[in-house]
């Protein structure tokens, strides 16, 4: 279903210069209308349900409504992103309600390290050896076929 | 003031230019720095939209699809290739394959000691879903590998660029070199005029090409993006670049609708699909296996196999077709010891199957929400999509690449690199290489990233720009901003004028002429030399109004320029369908002139070309090289 933004919630990412929504779309659909100061987003049939302007928004108000051609109405799913784990609230049209939460990562935000302390063993650029190879492969040298 | 004046010119001149933001695009990035910095070569990433959520895995996954399990023996590169192939009904490059599964390992590891957590079972062995899969917890699996990329490029300070939200439309070309890219920023009025001694095509696959099932607001909800728009087929192919498999589309079966996976439900819980009267399409109609060769005798049975059994029972009218949830959990239940054990299995297995919608087809749990649907209670409906453009799954359509250099097959030079020199091409963008999934496709984007570099350290100089050739490429992209401009007083409908055509209605005509003349779901995947002609007629006719598509603003812009990208895809697939007189992939596809699988004449790649000047299509065979041979 295509995201929608709760009216009430959206405080337009107060004035920063685009809004979190905005930022993340991959389909460029969240927009912030200038006048009213709420983001927006300018074409539901166009969104694929990702759900990342959902879970980015900082005072959660953007939430999404069942594509309405073939989504017979009331369902929800939503989401609450931590900084290592995802609770998913999943309310059926029933009004049952089931909660998941599962891990989204095992190290802190930003900390990656593009080696991982792994040594390429290679430096030569005509290798087929890549980088960090062949620790990274755990073998002691590159298969062949 | 005209509006190519009202347009800042940004240029931008770097050493290697990797194009996209996706998975391959991130593998490009994370090697080519790693190289580039040892050489003192700048590397610039342009993706049209925020690493972090960009590309196919934007929603997440939730289970790896390619790792071979080298270090443990699990498997073999052989084995890998043979089920590649045997799942593309023989179509595959052997060398491709092989080079992205001895090295895919390597970037699953990675993945790993970036945060990604991946499943373990109790002696800290990965736990598979498949043969080839590891299950992951995968909400953040792009934005954990999309840290790692910036990372990299933070690595090389000054020499390390991203630019995100800026739109590729076209190569720039110096005789047979690639030069560099244009573009514009969708977010302010910026025209970027990109100068490289490489070029990474890594824009992704294409969807939106054919009528989607969902036409109303639910358009949007495709299995593979939307926003995977066939940038890919057109940059390469506009540069000149020699494409292959561009008849290998992909229709995948999923749950109905919300196009939910169904992999966890196969290879986990072991579940069946049956028709409406319960009968079990795979088993029922399993003689027609046997006119399909050796693909047809193979385990696993090859993915267009099981679709045609499946198309073979929707055409007698016998859907509609479920995965039969309940009945799997019910057994899966009834093999613990005790009620108790029975129960928590249950739990942990109802969690899974939740997991595996939430982590990357969030709809599907919506539909089930909506549709109070509780897989332990009933089964589920299941259906084919329509046809996609993705090469790194059970497609197989793009550029025509160089192998690698120790392997034999197909090599001239560089790695990935395609028939253009200094243009490499990986994920979706590189044909004949199926199967790589999100781990193959950050792995290739590794392997073209370091063979890039490797070809900028031979041929160190920038190439040659006509600067009248550049003004003339940023008018042609700014066109449709000034057609608006010009007409739009003359109605009182924005998107009504005689003049000009929106991007929306261009794209539904595409949709229209592939859906009912190429094969589309509509048309229940068959098609005819007659039937392709007509749409061909149809396409030329789009072609020839693409001159008059018109946007009111930047975002619109990206659209026009979005379905001329869908537009050479659709040419390219229905020249390439119309070449290969024979039916070899029968659930993606059905030649109804042509409906048998001819082994001695067609076991070769169909390869294309555009003359990017006057358009002519080329078609042609290519001889196939086997390093591996499927067992009779």
């Amino acid at each position: 279903m295509p995201s929608f933004v709760i009216t009430d919630k959206c405080d337009g990412c107060k004035a920063q210069d685009k809004t979190a929504c905005q930022y993340i779309c991959p389909n460029d659909l969240m927009l912030l209308n200038k006048e009213t100061n709420k983001a927006y987003n300018r074409a539901p049939e166009m969104c694929w349900e990702c759900y990342n302007c959902v879970k980015i928004c900082p005072t959660q108000a953007v939430e999404v409504r069942g594509y309405a051609d073939f989504m017979p109405m009331g369902g929800v799913v939503q989401p609450l992103r931590s900084s290592d784990s995802i609770m998913w609230s999943v309310k059926f049209r029933s009004g049952k309600v089931k909660r998941f939460k599962f891990p989204i990562r095992t190290i802190a935000e930003g900390s990656a390290k593009p080696d991982a302390d792994m040594k390429t063993d290679s430096e030569d650029i005509k290798s087929p050896m890549l980088r960090t190879e062949p620790e990274s492969l755990g073998t002691s040298e590159l298969q062949k076929l | 003031m005209s509006i190519i004046d009202q347009f800042e010119q940004v240029e931008v001149t770097t050493d290697l230019l990797i194009l996209g933001g996706g998975m391959s695009a991130c593998g490009a990035a994370f090697e080519a720095a790693h190289w580039a910095k040892k050489n003192n070569l700048k590397v610039t990433v342009v993706d049209k939209a925020a690493m972090d959520r960009s590309g196919a895995v934007a929603m997440g996954l939730s289970a790896i699809n390619l790792y071979l399990g080298l270090k443990d023996g699990e498997n073999t590169i052989e084995d890998y290739v043979k089920y590649v192939k045997t799942d593309l009904m023989g179509i595959t490059r052997d060398d491709l394959v092989a080079n992205i599964a001895r090295h895919v390992d390597g970037s699953v590891h990675l993945f790993e000691k970036w945060g990604l957590p991946i499943w373990k079972d109790d002696e800290g062995n990965y736990v598979r879903e498949g043969r080839w899969q590891v299950m992951i917890n995968g909400e953040s699996y792009k934005t954990i590998v999309a840290e790692a990329a910036k990372n990299a490029l933070s690595e090389m300070a000054e020499y390390g660029e991203y630019y995100e939200r800026v739109f590729i439309t076209n190569p720039i070309m110096d005789g047979d070199r690639v030069a560099g890219a244009i573009g514009f920023s969708v977010r302010e009025k910026k025209v970027y005029i990109f100068k490289a001694k490489a070029v990474i095509s890594a824009m992704g696959g294409a969807v939106h090409v054919f009528k989607p099932r969902n036409v109303g607001e639910g358009l949007g909800r495709s299995w593979y993006p939307p926003f995977n728009s066939g940038a890919s087929t057109y940059f390469t192919m506009k540069a000149g670049a020699e494409m292959t498999c561009q008849e290998v589309r992909f229709v995948p079966i999923r749950f109905k609708d919300g196009y939910g996976p169904v992999g966890a439900w196969y290879l986990l819980f072991k579940a069946k699909s049956t028709n409406a009267a319960g009968e079990e399409y795979m088993e029922t109609n399993k003689a027609e296996l046997e006119k399909w060769g050796v693909y047809g005798k193979s385990k696993p049975i090859p993915t267009s196999l099981r679709n045609h059994l499946m198309l073979i029972d929707e055409r007698k009218g016998k859907g509609p077709f479920y995965m039969q949830t309940a009945e799997a959990i019910k057994k899966i239940a009834e093999e613990e010891v005790d009620e108790k054990a029975a129960k928590r299995k249950l739990k942990h297995l109802e969690n899974e199957a939740w997991e595996d919608f939430l982590d990357m087809t969030i709809s599907q749990a919506l539909l089930w929400a909506s549709t109070d649907v509780f897989p332990e209670e009933k089964a589920s409906e299941i259906a084919p999509t329509e046809p996609y453009f993705i090469s790194s799954h059970s497609g197989a359509s793009g550029a025509w690449v160089s192998g690698p250099e120790d392997m034999e097959g197909y090599h001239w030079g560089y790695p990935n690199m395609t028939t253009i020199k200094g243009l490499f091409a990986c994920g979706d963008s590189s044909g004949a290489s199926s199967h790589k999934f999100s781990s193959g496709s950050f792995t290739e984007g590794r392997i073209a990233g370091k063979a890039a570099v490797d070809f900028i350290l031979d041929n160190n100089a920038l190439p040659n720009f006509d600067d009248a050739i550049i003004e003339e490429m940023k008018a042609e992209m700014l066109k449709p901003l000034a057609l608006f401009e010009e007409h739009k007083d003359h109605s009182t409908d924005k998107d009504i004028n005689p003049n000009f055509i929106k991007p929306k209605m261009f794209m539904f005509r595409l949709q229209k002429i592939m859906d009912e003349y190429a094969g589309g779901a509509g048309s229940s995947f068959m098609t005819s030399q007659k039937l392709l002609e007509k749409g061909l007629e149809f396409l030329t006719y789009m072609e020839e109004d693409s001159t008059k598509l018109a946007a009111e603003d930047l975002h619109e812009l990206m659209r026009v320029w979005e379905n001329i990208h869908r537009m050479s895809q659709a040419f390219a697939h229905v020249h390439s369908v119309m070449f290969r007189e024979e039916t070899r992939w029968p659930g993606y596809y059905l030649r109804t002139d042509f409906p048998n699988l001819k082994e001695d004449e067609w076991k070769c790649y169909v390869n294309c070309k555009r003359d990017p000047e006057t358009g002519e299509f080329e078609v042609f065979k290519k001889e196939m090289i086997e390093l591996v041979k499927l067992e009779e």
